[in-house]
């Protein structure tokens, strides 16, 4: 806590002298998670602590029990740690009261869940639009947001009025890709995003990520158990048993 | 989040569901409904009675010979049937009595009334000139006891219009078109002695216990010469001239006749007072009774659909947890989600409650129309209903919209 806190400090003294090295977008220290269900505490996560740039697509991957579920909950905001600092951009967000996390998810965070999470027998136009109506936002603008979202995410136009029910496996991916997006989050969060897919479609889902990232410039963090899918990413932060076994831009910098 | 939006979303969750959203708001249309038809018929049986009760003529004073207050336990000495009033008592109280406006005496009886073949048997009404203003009967033909009929004890009758059907066997049509001027000259015999008709009265109308258009008028002194046989008064009215003096005037009277009638007891006293504003007070909180009585029933179905919303929302959490995880992973608060349950609540039962409040207004007006019994409803009713059922929407979608609120996303979503 007190070399985040030094850190902070120093980063804020850093950022009026123009040092521009230590502005991570994310960064995690020494997060640790115990969870106490039936009286009996159980660790999920051992002190894991990285740090992701601006723009970077990353892939956390990892056998299942290895707690990068519960990393990616703490990393988008719908859970804190036990232990250790979370900084998203630059801003605490370990210590936050609920509200505050629902602010931080509403602003700054955009999911796409294994099982979609699209809202049955609505448009297709309207489950893009749904995180935006959180925001205050006047409906004109939501919906123009919206189209630009689900044109981004790789979606016909013809397709904005279908109802989600009507729509094929990728197409609902690519909404709920789009519904990720419109809110112009500083990360998107991917759990599994192909684990309903089959392979082809899967990898089309994976290239509409690989495109936002490359000619849009988004943050992607990809969580998943396949090395095919993982691969996608520019980088791999591999964990087991809640601690972080590899870090590919470690190798990177090592071969460099 | 918009109020707008929070509609939106709102009518899109309750239109998902047809059959369920309208099952579960029939609850409400019913619980409404029927408070308003219970509540329509109090208030239609309490102004019936009051309006009834009222056009026997304002500000009476009714004495009756003998007393028909309790005495003691139980014991209670038959009212109406005593001979204690007389012609001086009634003179005396018009002369020494201020307030008093009008006086009337009468002696009643029931007699058997014969005109050609056809009789019948009736109340007759032995009164004068006074009793038309002060039980507000009009005449429809001829004229009504004069003075001079009362001064020679003439053999005279003014006939209401149920006697006139009875005696010349004309139905409710008949009598629109019957030419009056034949009936009024006639002769009937009542109690077997010869009576001139000389009027017809309007239609007061029958109220719930007796008719009041069935009966006879006559003279006062006629009606003790040939058929009571004797100088007694079986009612005195006494009408006072205004509303506020009347709890004096009745103290007064009472003193007066105690003094009279050389009664030295008040409890012993063989006449009694009944004053009209007491009667209606007592039948105004009796059928107010009725009415909260009648209203609390329907509250209980009410109540019964209450639960049903509260069921309903529910199951609609529940069913929808994964859509309550998705919401609150994209932002919305806990206040945002119990908001948005609550207001499918509210508008389930507001809308239920006004179909409610449309159909129990129907179905009161049809009461009505159909002559089942009188029904009033009132607009206090009707605002009251809607407040209540959105009230009930409040109330039943409070816990199921906290239990929303308080889900944690994480599980939510995980929820299958």
């Amino acid at each position: 806590m007190l070399e985040a806190g030094v850190l902070v400090l120093g980063c804020k003294l850093a950022v009026l002298l123009e040092c521009k090295n230590l502005n991570f977008m994310i960064e995690i220290n020494d997060i640790s998670k115990v969870y106490n269900t039936d009286g009996t505490p159980y660790q999920a996560l051992h002190g894991v602590s990285f740090k992701i740039n601006d723009g970077e697509f990353v892939a956390i991957m990892g056998p299942s029990g290895s707690g990068k579920s519960t990393l990616m909950h703490i990393l988008g905001a719908l859970d804190t740690p036990t232990g250790g600092t979370y900084f998203l951009d630059e801003k605490d967000v370990s210590t936050l009261t609920e509200n505050e996390l629902a602010n931080i998810r509403k602003n700054k965070i955009g999911f796409v869940f294994q099982s979609f999470n699209l809202l049955p027998r609505t448009t297709v136009l309207r489950n893009a639009t749904l995180p935006l109506v959180y925001t205050g936002i006047e409906k004109k603008e939501r919906e123009i947001r919206a189209k630009e979202a689900l044109l981004a995410a790789g979606l016909e136009e013809e397709y904005f009025d279908h109802l989600s029910n009507q729509l094929s496996g990728g197409q609902i991916q690519r909404v709920a890709i789009a519904r990720a997006l419109v809110n112009n989050p500083s990360l998107i969060l991917a759990d599994e995003p192909t684990g309903n897919l089959d392979s082809k479609t899967g990898e089309i889902v994976l290239d509409t990520f690989k495109k936002l990232n490359e000619e849009k410039g988004n943050t992607i963090i990809l969580i998943t158990h396949e090395p095919i899918v993982a691969e996608h990413a520019d980088r791999i932060i591999f964990i087991r048993d809640g601690k972080i076994i590899s870090d590919s831009k470690e190798h990177k910098k090592n071969k460099k | 989040m918009k109020i707008g939006d929070i509609l939106e979303e709102t009518f899109s969750a309750l239109l998902s569901n047809k059959v369920r959203t309208s099952l579960t708001m029939l609850g409400i249309v019913i619980g409404i409904a029927s408070v308003i038809v219970m509540v329509s018929v109090g208030q239609g049986a309490s102004s019936s009675i009051t309006e009834r009760i009222e056009s026997t003529g304002s500000n009476l004073l009714m004495i009756t010979p003998g007393a028909t207050k309790n005495i003691g336990y139980g014991a209670r000495s038959a009212g109406g049937t005593a001979k204690t009033l007389t012609i001086k008592d009634s003179e005396e109280i018009l002369s020494s009595i201020n307030s008093v406006k009008n006086i009337t005496n009468q002696v009643s009886g029931r007699y058997q009334v014969v005109y050609k073949g056809s009789n019948t048997n009736t109340s007759v009404l032995g009164t004068d000139k006074n009793y038309s203003s002060v039980r507000n009967v009009e005449i429809l033909q001829g004229n009504f006891i004069e003075n001079s009929y009362v001064d020679n004890s003439s053999k005279v009758a003014v006939l209401g219009p149920a006697v006139v059907k009875n005696l010349f066997a004309v139905d409710e049509e008949e009598f629109e078109n019957i030419d009056l001027s034949n009936v009024i000259g006639r002769s009937i015999k009542i109690n077997k002695i010869e009576f001139k008709i000389i009027g017809v009265t309007k239609s007061k109308g029958s109220s719930g216990f007796s008719n009041q258009d069935d009966i006879i008028y006559i003279p006062y002194t006629t009606a003790q010469k040939y058929l009571s046989g004797d100088k007694y008064l079986t009612e005195i009215d006494v009408q006072i001239s205004k509303s506020d003096l009347m709890t004096d005037a009745q103290t007064e009277i009472t003193n007066l006749l105690l003094i009279l009638h050389n009664i030295s007891d008040a409890t012993s006293a063989d006449f009694s007072i009944n004053n009209q504003s007491d009667l209606l007070e007592t039948i105004t909180s009796t059928t107010q009774t009725l009415t909260i009585l009648l209203g609390a029933i329907a509250g209980i179905s009410l109540l019964v659909g209450g639960i049903g919303i509260m069921n309903m929302m529910l199951t609609t959490v529940t069913e929808r947890t994964k859509e309550i995880g998705l919401r609150k992973a994209i932002g919305a608060t806990g206040d945002d989600v119990s908001f948005q349950f609550l207001t499918e609540a509210v508008v389930l039962t507001f809308s239920g409650g006004i179909i409610g409040v449309i159909l129990g207004w129907g179905i009161s007006f049809g009461i009505n129309y159909f002559g089942l019994t009188t029904t009033t409803v009132s607009i206090g009713s009707i605002i009251l209903a809607v407040g209540v059922s959105a009230g009930i929407g409040i109330i039943f979608g409070y816990y199921p919209a906290k239990r929303a609120a308080k889900m944690n996303p994480i599980e939510a979503l995980r929820y299958e």
